[in-house]
């Protein structure tokens, strides 16, 4: 069994002079969820696109599910959803499934179920353009549901989607992940891929800045600690953790240190007269990571 | 391919604008094959549609026995257009709803995917061809009983030549309307576009063509010239069928059909060509 589900090699896109997707390498592996993380305009979606074959790469390549992306045997085992929904408005949602249940030579009842799946069989029989933008993307999602494709791709699937129905859909995406399928997530909200995903690729201005697990993304935790005199403290930390693992912030030492050297480092503080005020273990948010690598890549675009 | 062809069908007998489109061509069917002409008769008026007939005539015009020139009268003038706003509706839509985004990441490849939609389309012409035929048998039947006319059918023949002609012109502008749709992406500017060439610019080159030889033969070539000869072809044949819209004499029935024949071949395999090769974002 191949374990990449997706593997990119090079993958660049160019409209004119632009280029929207530069030399993209990245890979997805089986069962995992994976969180294409990037802001607007990075070239999240245009990347979705080659993967789904809807658009031609300038140079490169994109294999999905071991083949090349876009042929019509590895598209039918992929539901996707690619920046919005894209629906008949005269049509009902149920109607609308139907149609797209025809395309996939599937049984009218995998329509029934994924409109239950995202809650939508009460509104089923109501016009697509009737919907509000939250049913209109849970539709969308459950499409790309259908057939219980081994990839499904979404992209953006909670926008426009209130808070609940974004912890909603949330909650889908890991229960798909636990089914066995395996789910590549677009988004911009750095929470959520925090939250669900296992694996991230961080794109901007068109470039895969960073590919790896979230805690791996996220560095080893950090030790926060208060303490009077500071310098004392200091010495101590130094001691402890090496001269390059200790940052001072403030009136805060942050030292490279596991959460479970706490009780030493405390130990030694007390033992050498320090109060100890404070002894905190710190995760960054991916957030902190994130902007962090944005900012670095755009100093090193000015350089 | 099948599969399309279902999906395709589906959503086309669910969305209202096809019903709408099929409804105005049979009820502009309805009125100017029998409507008007059946008022004329019976209040002895004469409009221009049936200027210089007799009331003889126009009876003659409304039985059955003249079904079959009525079911294809129509279709180079009005039923072409409004097939083209069929086709390019049918394809244009799409892309401003995402819809052919949607549909390209289902499984089938793009070429069964177009073909499934315009076989559904085609599918959609055949039904207005009978449905008209139907219609016209039924209205003529009703005024010749009505009217005490001992009830004479039309051959087999021609029957089946009107239905085969008035299948074929239709089919090419839906398929023209298609193709147009594709190009522009879009269902306004290839509704517009469309509409402008088969109402006004082929008329207008026909009209410039008189003067100029090379004009001329380019016409010859024009889907509306042979739309309209090859209905003419027909309704030539039969007494009382001059002068309407769109109806022609300018080629043999043959070179016409054989024009239209190459039209309706030539066009989907263009806009497969195109929809293959093209970024769908």
């Amino acid at each position: 069994m191949n374990e990449m589900v997706v593997q990119t090699r090079e993958l660049t896109k160019k409209y004119g002079d632009r280029l929207a997707v530069d030399r993209v390498s990245m890979t997805v592996r089986r069962g995992e969820v994976y969180g294409f993380l990037g802001p607007n305009g990075a070239g999240k979606t245009t990347t979705l696109r080659m993967m789904l074959g809807l658009i031609r790469a300038t140079s490169g390549s994109a294999d999905v599910l071991g083949q090349p992306a876009g042929k019509p045997e590895v598209i039918a085992r992929v539901g996707a959803l690619i920046e919005g929904p894209g629906f008949y408005p005269a049509l009902s949602g149920r109607d609308n499934l139907r149609v797209l249940a025809r395309y996939r030579g599937l049984d009218e009842q995998v329509v029934d179920d994924a409109l239950a799946r995202v809650d939508l069989v009460e509104r089923g029989c109501d016009a697509f353009k009737s919907y509000s933008l939250g049913m209109k993307q849970r539709l969308g999602v459950a499409s790309a549901l259908m057939g219980e494709p081994e990839l499904i791709v979404l992209d953006e699937p909670t926008n426009g989607l209130d808070p609940a129905g974004m912890a909603d859909m949330r909650a889908l995406i890991v229960d798909l992940a636990r089914g066995g399928q395996t789910v590549l997530l677009s988004s911009h909200l750095l929470a959520e891929v925090q939250e669900i995903c296992d694996r991230v690729g961080v794109i901007n201005h068109g470039r895969l800045l960073r590919e790896s697990t979230v805690s791996e993304l996220r560095g080893a935790t950090t030790l926060r600690v208060r303490g009077l005199p500071l310098d004392r403290a200091l010495a101590i930390a130094m001691r402890l953790a090496g001269e390059d693992g200790v940052r001072v912030e403030g009136d805060e030492l942050l030292l490279a240190l596991r959460a479970d050297r706490a009780p030493d480092v405390t130990r030694a503080l007390v033992a050498d007269g320090v109060d100890v005020h404070e002894v905190t273990s710190r995760e960054r948010s991916l957030e902190e990571v994130f902007f962090e690598m944005t900012a670095t890549a755009r100093e090193l675009e000015e350089v | 391919m099948i599969r399309s062809v279902h999906a395709e069908l589906l959503r086309l007998r669910k969305w209202p604008a096809v019903w709408v489109t099929v409804g105005a061509w049979m009820a502009l069917a309805a009125m100017f094959g029998y409507l008007f002409n059946y008022l004329a008769y019976k209040t002895g008026d004469t409009s221009f549609s049936n200027e210089g007939t007799t009331a003889q005539g126009l009876l003659a015009d409304l039985m059955p026995a003249n079904v079959p020139d009525v079911l294809i009268q129509g279709t180079p003038m009005f039923g072409g257009a409004l097939m083209m706003v069929l086709g390019a509706i049918v394809a244009g839509n799409g892309y401003g709803w995402g819809t052919w985004k949607t549909v390209f990441t289902q499984g089938p490849s793009r070429t069964s995917v177009v073909l499934g939609s315009l076989a559904a389309t085609t599918l959609a012409v055949v039904g207005v061809v009978l449905a008209t035929l139907a219609m016209s048998f039924g209205i003529s039947s009703a005024v010749a009983v009505s009217e005490s006319q001992t009830i004479a059918w039309p051959s087999l023949g021609a029957v089946a030549a009107a239905v085969g002609a008035g299948f074929l012109v239709l089919e090419m502008w839906m398929l023209a309307g298609f193709l147009l749709g594709t190009v522009a992406r879009g269902p306004a500017l290839s509704v517009g576009l469309g509409l402008v060439w088969a109402l006004v610019l082929e008329n207008l080159l026909r009209g410039v063509g008189t003067l100029l030889d090379p004009i001329e033969a380019f016409t010859r070539v024009l889907p509306g010239t042979a739309a309209g000869s090859l209905v003419g072809s027909l309704i030539e044949a039969s007494p009382g069928g001059d002068g309407t819209p769109g109806v022609l004499d300018t080629l043999s029935g043959a070179q016409a059909t054989g024009t239209v024949v190459a039209y309706v071949l030539l066009l989907p395999l263009a806009t497969i060509a195109l929809i293959r090769r093209r970024d769908v974002a």
